[in-house]
């Protein structure tokens, strides 16, 4: 390592500057990902097809897009107010979701019959 | 107007910096502009994959569902088909079923390539040129690796099967295009296509921008510059990527 910065220095976001890497909890996300990602495949064909195992994948996402947006792409060390300005507009698109599922639903329906 | 002086003033106090509270001297979020403003096109960006994976969601409902087993599952224009029969290829072994082993590994690949990512802005953190370097160039080899894998997903997908599909006139189809595929109805195909593609499109972007990344790194401009910002915020962009793979993965390739 070519650059030796003294043990008391600091960047302008915090970060205590170091000569040696802090990789400790990268890795534990990393770990984590992976973990999930091995245990959904697990079920993919351990288990029959069903809601309950297509709601345990969505579950099972949702907590590997925290690991990364969490851990990888640092947001839980941000403010506040930043944090609630990303989290609180996504919210919003589980509307969008539950609402055209409904309507593909319907539609569905509408074509097929009631035994849709 | 008449007096140069006043003038002279005015035009002063137009290039003093602002630094009072309600003056746009704050920094409430306690990032740099470039960052935040990467965070709400990333914002932006998720809106846009939402939409296409919503459509999905919506196209794949007003589909008919196979309810058989696994094992009975034959190719219909009728109904959805079941991911681990279409997606059941792996490069090198033709022929055999190794249902979603492809997608697992073009998923840990874009995974470990987001941790390098993670190792090239903390080395930025600590100034070190040479580290930021390595890892930047992994990030480059596995995202490269993961456009490469997808590269042969779809030609695999485009090509078929030797024993394609017979369509209701009798007519055989292999493989698929927007029009007609031998897997299902026509927008299972389309949607792969939009929306794998769409992803695919990020990646190369990606991949552009880490190159750049790359190149400036060893120029040393960031080092001169006295920070490495740039490649946190290339970072954002290279694990949104990765969390969108993340989104694609479960609906397209596990529910």
């Amino acid at each position: 390592m070519a650059h030796h910065a003294p043990e008391h220095e600091y960047t302008a976001d915090g970060h205590a500057v170091h000569g040696k890497a802090n990789v400790k909890p990268i890795l534990k996300a990393l770990a984590w990902i992976v973990g999930i990602t091995a245990f959904e495949f697990l079920l993919a064909f351990t288990m029959e097809a069903s809601t309950l195992r297509n709601s345990i994948f969505i579950v099972l996402t949702i907590f590997k897009a925290f690991f990364i947006v969490a851990e990888f792409m640092h947001l839980r060390h941000e403010t506040k107010g930043l944090i609630w300005s990303i989290l609180v507009p996504m919210a919003l698109l589980i509307w969008l979701l539950v609402a055209l599922i409904t309507e593909g639903s319907a539609v569905g329906e509408a074509i097929f019959g009631a035994a849709h | 107007m008449a007096n140069p002086t006043t003038t002279l003033t005015n035009s002063a106090s137009y290039e003093a910096p602002r630094s009072g509270t309600w003056d746009g001297g704050n920094e409430p979020f306690k990032v740099s502009y470039g960052k935040l403003m990467m965070w709400f096109f990333l914002l932006s960006d998720a809106f846009t994959f939402a939409a296409f994976l919503t459509t999905y969601g919506m196209v794949r409902h007003r589909h008919l569902a196979y309810t058989g087993t696994a094992a009975d599952f034959k190719f219909s224009t009728t109904y959805w088909p079941i991911p681990e029969k279409v997606f059941n290829a792996f490069p090198g072994l033709h022929g055999m079923d190794i249902p979603l082993a492809f997608v697992a590994l073009m998923t840990m690949i874009l995974i470990v390539s987001s941790v390098t990512m993670v190792l090239a802005v903390e080395a930025g953190h600590r100034m070190d040129k040479n580290d930021v370097q390595k890892w930047l160039l992994w990030t480059l080899l596995f995202g490269a690796m993961f456009l490469g894998c997808q590269a042969w997903e779809w030609t695999h997908f485009i090509t078929g099967s030797e024993h394609g599909l017979k369509m209701a006139d009798g007519s055989m189809v292999y493989g698929a295009n927007l029009q007609v595929n031998e897997y299902g109805p026509v927008l299972f195909a389309d949607l792969f296509f939009f929306i794998t593609g769409f992803h695919g499109t990020h990646v190369f972007s990606g991949l552009c921008l880490l190159t750049y990344a790359f190149i400036a790194t060893t120029n040393g401009t960031f080092h001169k510059r006295g920070h490495y910002e740039m490649i946190e915020k290339i970072g954002l962009y290279w694990h949104f990527v990765d969390l969108v793979w993340v989104f694609v993965f479960t609906f397209f390739y596990l529910i």
